[in-house]
């Protein structure tokens, strides 16, 4: 008996966003990273389309992530002093496909870094990697306002990913994307109508950047709320693959952040003999959560583990492969 | 699924329309094309009115002057299906019917027509014995159209169920029958038609003629309207709707949901 494969037909297609800029488009990235692009719902390949594969960003500092546990750290021991180097050998050897570098030096309760010490960072970066960059800023919104016009103006025509714009300061950002030919993010607390405001509000201020917007939903890790994020990542996706433009940007989420500042990725086995090891244990917290929320729709996975981010890397290389029965 | 709004403008009962029409003169025409257009309409209703001596060459015309100002579908408004086939003949993009009755011949000649050019039809409940007064026999007609439009082998989407609205000051009593009747077309098929209604009847004649219209819009889209031929260049209206749009969870809520709507319905 043949079986006939349901499919749901949508009449929406979630926006291309594309990362970085080569020399020729005015960058010195080795390449570009397209990102969105779908018209169904994840890995459905049978249904729709899935022009670009899911990503994986991973996660560089400008100070050495001291809270971070020693079983993460030790993958990075030899470069933690030193953002390049880090972010090259995220790339080279942890097969990174973006770099997402945090400013938190510029944090005023850190060290209260200047902008032109983030500007040489970035550049640094810059020259020792040919990925595409996310760059956020320290996550004081005032202080933010302050480096990421010069960051932007540093970097003009690299198209960075800029974060996070959120809805009491998305002018700065929106307006440094601009000027500067930059992409953004928009960042909004686990709230699908202030999403979609914030993209509105966004693209109000050009609507050149419509195409330049991804979306980050603010997810949980896993224990934490995690399906409450699935939940509205599905419905946004959901909703833009019925027609609301103003939620067909894709969608990047910080698994990493989430995930290892909870005890379950913290805490020793000593202290939790029932919980296992906490080296193999954290690094599956990490990859639980980020392969649910590919699952949910999720473009852009920012990671820490180099363990985690090789699991998930292997998974969507399976999970892109069209399934056997879409042309029977 | 959004609203679907027809816009009304374009009719010979309208007398500047009417002028164009007999004096050959598209300006007027063509403005309402487009400022239907920018106000959201999905589709351009047209009707060469009642005093048009030739209405096949009538139409013919209203359809290509139509289409020099904009490129929305058309709407072909006739009760002459001569008339309707010469406007389907020149149409650029798949238009739809307005409408058919549940009366076999004219459904046979419709239908056919339909396949021929791709064209979507409106199907009134009604037959020879005119609009019936409730809505069980309302619903057997548009099971009659659903019938023939499946048999034809057009999806039933493409099918828009009108089941007649009479103005509130003559057949008060029409109305919940109607509400009845949108509730159970939703359920003669699967997938089910699509409904419609003449959003402008239910007010002809009485004051306050914009909040009867947009109220009953929004009373029947909770019963399953997909559609509506109506004036959209009533803000209030598009207001109502898409109001109607976020309570009835069809669009997502943002503040912004109003200008969304209208800018989206572009």
């Amino acid at each position: 008996m043949v079986v006939e494969i349901y499919k749901e037909k949508y009449r929406g297609q979630i926006r291309e966003v594309v990362l970085g800029a080569t020399g020729a488009e005015g960058g010195t990235r080795s390449h570009t990273i397209t990102v969105g692009g779908e018209t169904t719902l994840p890995f459905l390949h049978f249904e729709g389309k899935i022009p670009n594969r899911p990503v994986v960003a991973m996660e560089v500092w400008d100070i050495v992530p001291e809270d971070w546990p020693a079983g993460l750290k030790e993958y990075f021991a030899d470069v933690l002093n030193d953002p390049a180097a880090w972010a090259k050998k995220c790339v080279d050897v942890y097969g990174a496909d973006l770099i997402a570098l945090y400013f938190k030096s510029a944090d005023p309760e850190i060290r209260d870094a200047s902008a032109s010490e983030c500007v040489a960072t970035l550049k640094k970066v810059l020259e020792a990697v040919g990925v595409p960059l996310i760059v956020y800023g320290c996550g004081n919104a005032e202080k933010d306002n302050l480096i990421i016009g010069p960051l932007a103006e540093a970097a003009e025509g690299e198209n960075l990913l800029l974060g996070g714009a959120e809805l009491d300061n998305y002018r700065s950002i929106a307006a440094a994307a601009m000027a500067y030919k930059h992409s953004l993010i928009a960042q909004s607390p686990i709230d699908i109508n202030i999403a979609k405001q914030l993209n509105i509000l966004i693209s109000e201020m050009s609507a050149g950047l419509l195409g330049r917007i991804v979306m980050d939903p603010t997810i949980a890790a896993l224990g934490y709320g995690l399906e409450y994020s699935y939940s509205i990542m599905e419905r946004a996706r959901l909703g833009a693959l019925n027609g609301d433009k103003m939620l067909a940007m894709p969608m990047i989420g910080n698994v990493g952040h989430e995930v290892w500042n909870k005890k379950e990725a913290a805490v020793s086995a000593s202290e939790e003999p029932g919980w296992g090891e906490q080296a193999e244990r954290s690094m599956a917290w990490e990859a639980v959560t980020a392969m649910a929320l590919l699952h949910s729709g999720m473009d852009i996975l920012v990671m820490r583990h180099p363990g985690a981010v090789r699991l998930i890397k292997k998974s969507i290389d399976d999970l892109m492969k069209e399934n056997s029965y879409a042309t029977t | 699924m959004r609203m679907i709004l027809i816009g009304e403008r374009i009719n010979g009962m309208f007398s500047d329309i009417a002028r164009a029409i007999s004096e050959k003169d598209p300006r007027s025409i063509q403005e309402w094309a487009k400022k239907q257009e920018a106000m959201g309409a999905a589709y351009l209703d047209l009707n060469v009115g009642p005093s048009v001596a030739d209405r096949v060459s009538a139409m013919r015309w209203l359809v290509e002057v139509t289409q020099e100002a904009s490129s929305l579908p058309l709407c072909l408004d006739s009760t002459d299906y001569d008339a309707i086939e010469a406007g389907l003949e020149v149409c650029k993009r798949p238009a739809m019917i307005n409408s058919v009755p549940a009366i076999q011949e004219k459904m046979d000649r419709v239908f056919a027509m339909a396949l021929k050019y791709d064209a979507e039809v409106i199907g009134l409940a009604m037959n020879e014995e005119g609009i019936p007064k409730d809505s069980e026999s309302r619903i057997a007609l548009a099971m009659e159209l659903v019938a023939n439009c499946d048999a034809h082998g057009i999806p039933l989407e493409r099918l828009y169920i009108d089941p007649l609205v009479l103005p509130c000051n003559v057949g008060q009593d029409h109305g919940p029958e109607v509400f009845e009747t949108l509730r159970q077309v939703k359920l003669l098929s699967n997938p089910p038609p699509r409904t419609t209604l003449g959003l402008s009847n239910i007010s002809q004649g009485a004051k306050n003629r914009k909040l009867i219209n947009r109220t009953f819009a929004v009373m029947a889209m909770a019963c399953g309207l997909d559609s509506a031929i109506a004036n959209v260049c009533d803000q209030e209206l598009l207001e109502a709707v898409a109001t109607a749009r976020i309570l009835l969870n069809m669009d997502i809520y943002c503040d912004s949901y109003v200008d969304v709507f209208k800018s989206q319905n572009k």
